[in-house]
């Protein structure tokens, strides 16, 4: 791929803003409320936005192309199975409870519910976790320039954390939250002509099906198994992605997705910067529309990828690797000026997905970990001074983590799978803390461990395919075996947490107010316009999941 | 008090849109033979140009 003079200016204007968002926002980070939570006072669209591009990072654009060029249409349960009802149920039923509760993060909600280690297992666990994502972002991206454009991969990394780090040091969570909204309308505006051309190149959603059924049958499968999303989950056998609807269903529409969504700090701090209760809760349920509408953006160009490319072209060093289906569509279809600002748009998921990540460590770092357990009682000058360290010590801590992957890719592996065992129990913990006023600390920390246990198990005791024959089970394809292992670590988490609350002693129902479903007043939004009530947003938001589940069924 | 995020938004997809017209209307045609012949850089310029301008006028409104 070759850039031109144009390209690059569009690169370089991009930066500018960047950074100048940051200088511009300095001069309103005066107390910790500022710095970590934008002073509560964003209005819902852009904290909506925020929500969703939080989690759009370049892994997503180049991951779901990649996916639609490997599973066809099928990828689309990751959004419209996979994200709108857990977006829903997080703004109707969970952020009257995260927002109205006096708690500044997610694990922080565990300590007023339930107690201190039940918190301190999240806030740790997270705030790891979160480094570990960023670093992985930054070495992807540094690698993707490197075979696309043949940038130096040390370049990449530095350039994209500093300015990362700045910004965010100068304008605190509101220029990571504005940047995310920039990133979102970069996204659309260079990945939307993609779209576009790409399908009238395949012959329009006709052709594309048409062209799409070769690949199918190819492949040794149904005509349709590239275009219908629902038709081919009978069996494992019948999809390219080894999976029957009961796991699709259970472990990545329920466990997986509602476990992240709803409980996973990095977007509900989106939500919890919203300037009012009625924000918060629409904030989700906004950034529902777009997510239901990202498939078309994503999805759609890798699909059309595997149907006009040749097979050949998507081999590297003599390995398939479907990850190079949105270069290479940007590629052929790309004239200089659009293919700058494509690229641009990569950048800019890239960044934002770094300084998503950062930003709720360093929040998590200094409300969850520093305040309770290192210093309880500075002054909140101190604490915002902690919060600047930690957003330098977490992106200096995500440039050893790119490293580090790029020396010893399987430790990350390892790595990677450690956090899915942590984090497949998680929703189960939440469900009964927020709706079962008897839940108790005891049996939601014995829950998670149980489950993060379980989940463990699951994975050593199954395999996949034919290498498994001496396990206890063999799962057809390693997202068969991972969205069950969610459902085994979620139903191990519930039953624990309901069995130990049920012996340990409850707590007084007072101290549960505002904490728990059936003890806190209902919120009446009766006042508000009908379009501003999350029940109603709520309706046209599912109402349109449904209708997009059965167009493509 | 923030910043209206509009503001810095609207600049940059203002200038962005005049980059991309001003390179659609002025460069070379041959390079759009990758996009079906479509002058994918003049279009898309001038809806960043339109959206750069609706959010200008948006965080404009605010002020008044």
């Amino acid at each position: 791929m070759h850039l031109h003079g144009i390209d690059y200016a569009i690169l370089a204007l991009y930066f500018v803003f960047v950074l100048g968002i940051g200088a511009a926002l300095k001069r309103f980070m005066k107390t910790s409320l500022d710095f970590f939570e934008s002073g509560r006072s964003l209005a819902a669209w852009i904290t909506g936005l925020a929500f969703i591009s939080a989690n759009l990072g370049a892994q997503e654009v180049i991951g779901m192309a990649a996916s639609g060029a490997k599973y066809g249409i099928m990828t689309s349960h990751f959004y419209w199975l996979g994200a709108i009802p857990a977006m829903i149920f997080v703004g109707v039923f969970m952020m009257p409870f995260y927002y109205g509760s006096r708690a500044h993060s997610v694990p922080e909600y565990l300590r007023l519910r339930f107690d201190e280690k039940t918190r301190a297992l999240n806030a740790v666990s997270f705030a790891v976790m979160t480094l570990f994502s960023s670093g992985i972002s930054m070495y992807v991206m540094g690698r993707l320039f490197q075979l696309l454009l043949g940038w130096d991969i040390n370049v990449s990394i530095v350039v994209s954390a500093v300015v990362v780090l700045v910004y965010i040091l100068l304008g605190g969570l509101t220029s990571s939250i504005y940047n995310e909204v920039l990133q979102f309308f970069l996204i659309v505006f260079g990945f939307l002509p993609l779209a576009f051309v790409g399908l009238l190149n395949a012959g329009g959603w006709d052709g594309l099906q048409t062209r799409l059924s070769t690949v199918a049958t190819d492949a040794g499968y149904a005509a349709g198994a590239w275009t219908q999303s629902w038709q081919h989950l009978g069996s494992p056998a019948a999809n390219p992605m080894g999976v029957e609807w009961f796991g699709m269903a259970m472990g990545l529409g329920f466990v997986l997705s509602f476990g992240y969504w709803c409980t996973d700090f990095l977007v509900i701090q989106r939500a919890m910067a919203a300037k009012s209760m009625n924000a918060a809760r629409r904030t989700p349920l906004l950034a529902a529309i777009p997510k239901m509408i990202f498939p078309f953006l994503v999805i759609l160009p890798g699909m059309i990828a595997i149907a006009i490319l040749p097979k050949s072209a998507f081999v590297f060093n003599g390995a398939t690797d479907y990850n190079m289906a949105m270069p290479l569509m940007l590629q052929k279809f790309y004239p200089p000026g659009l293919l700058g600002l494509g690229l641009t748009a990569l950048v800019a998921s890239f960044m934002s997905g770094m300084a998503g990540n950062v930003t709720a460590f360093n929040t998590v770092w200094t409300y969850d970990i520093y305040k309770p357990y290192l210093r309880s009682h500075g002054t909140d000058a101190h604490y915002m001074w902690m919060g600047r360290m930690a957003t330098v010590f977490g992106t200096l801590a995500s440039v050893a983590t790119a490293y580090v992957a790029m020396r010893f890719g399987n430790i990350m592996d390892l790595l990677q799978l450690v956090f899915s065992f942590i984090n497949a129990p998680l929703f189960a913990t939440f469900l009964l803390g927020m709706f079962w006023a008897r839940a108790t600390a005891n049996g939601a920390f014995w829950g998670l461990l149980s489950g993060t246990g379980a989940a463990a198990v699951h994975y050593a005791m199954t395999g996949v395919g034919a290498a498994a024959m001496s396990k206890l089970h063999a799962y057809p394809s390693d997202m068969a075996q991972n969205f069950w292992g969610a459902i085994w670590a979620w139903s191990a988490c519930f039953v624990v947490t309901i069995v130990i609350s049920l012996v340990t002693a409850p707590r007084r129902s007072e101290d549960l107010k505002g904490l728990v479903y059936s003890l806190t007043p209902r919120i009446r939004e009766d006042e508000q316009a009908w379009y501003r009530r999350p029940a109603v947003l709520a309706v046209v938001v599912g109402v349109a999941a449904i209708v997009l589940n059965i167009y493509f069924w | 008090m923030q910043l209206d995020v509009r503001l810095p938004i609207g600049l940059l997809f203002a200038v962005l849109g005049l980059l991309l017209t001003g390179y659609g209307l002025l460069g070379d045609p041959a390079v759009y033979q990758v996009s079906l012949g479509i002058n994918v850089n003049l279009w898309t310029g001038v809806g960043m140009l339109a959206f750069g301008a609706f959010m200008l006028g948006g965080a404009w409104l605010r002020t008044r």
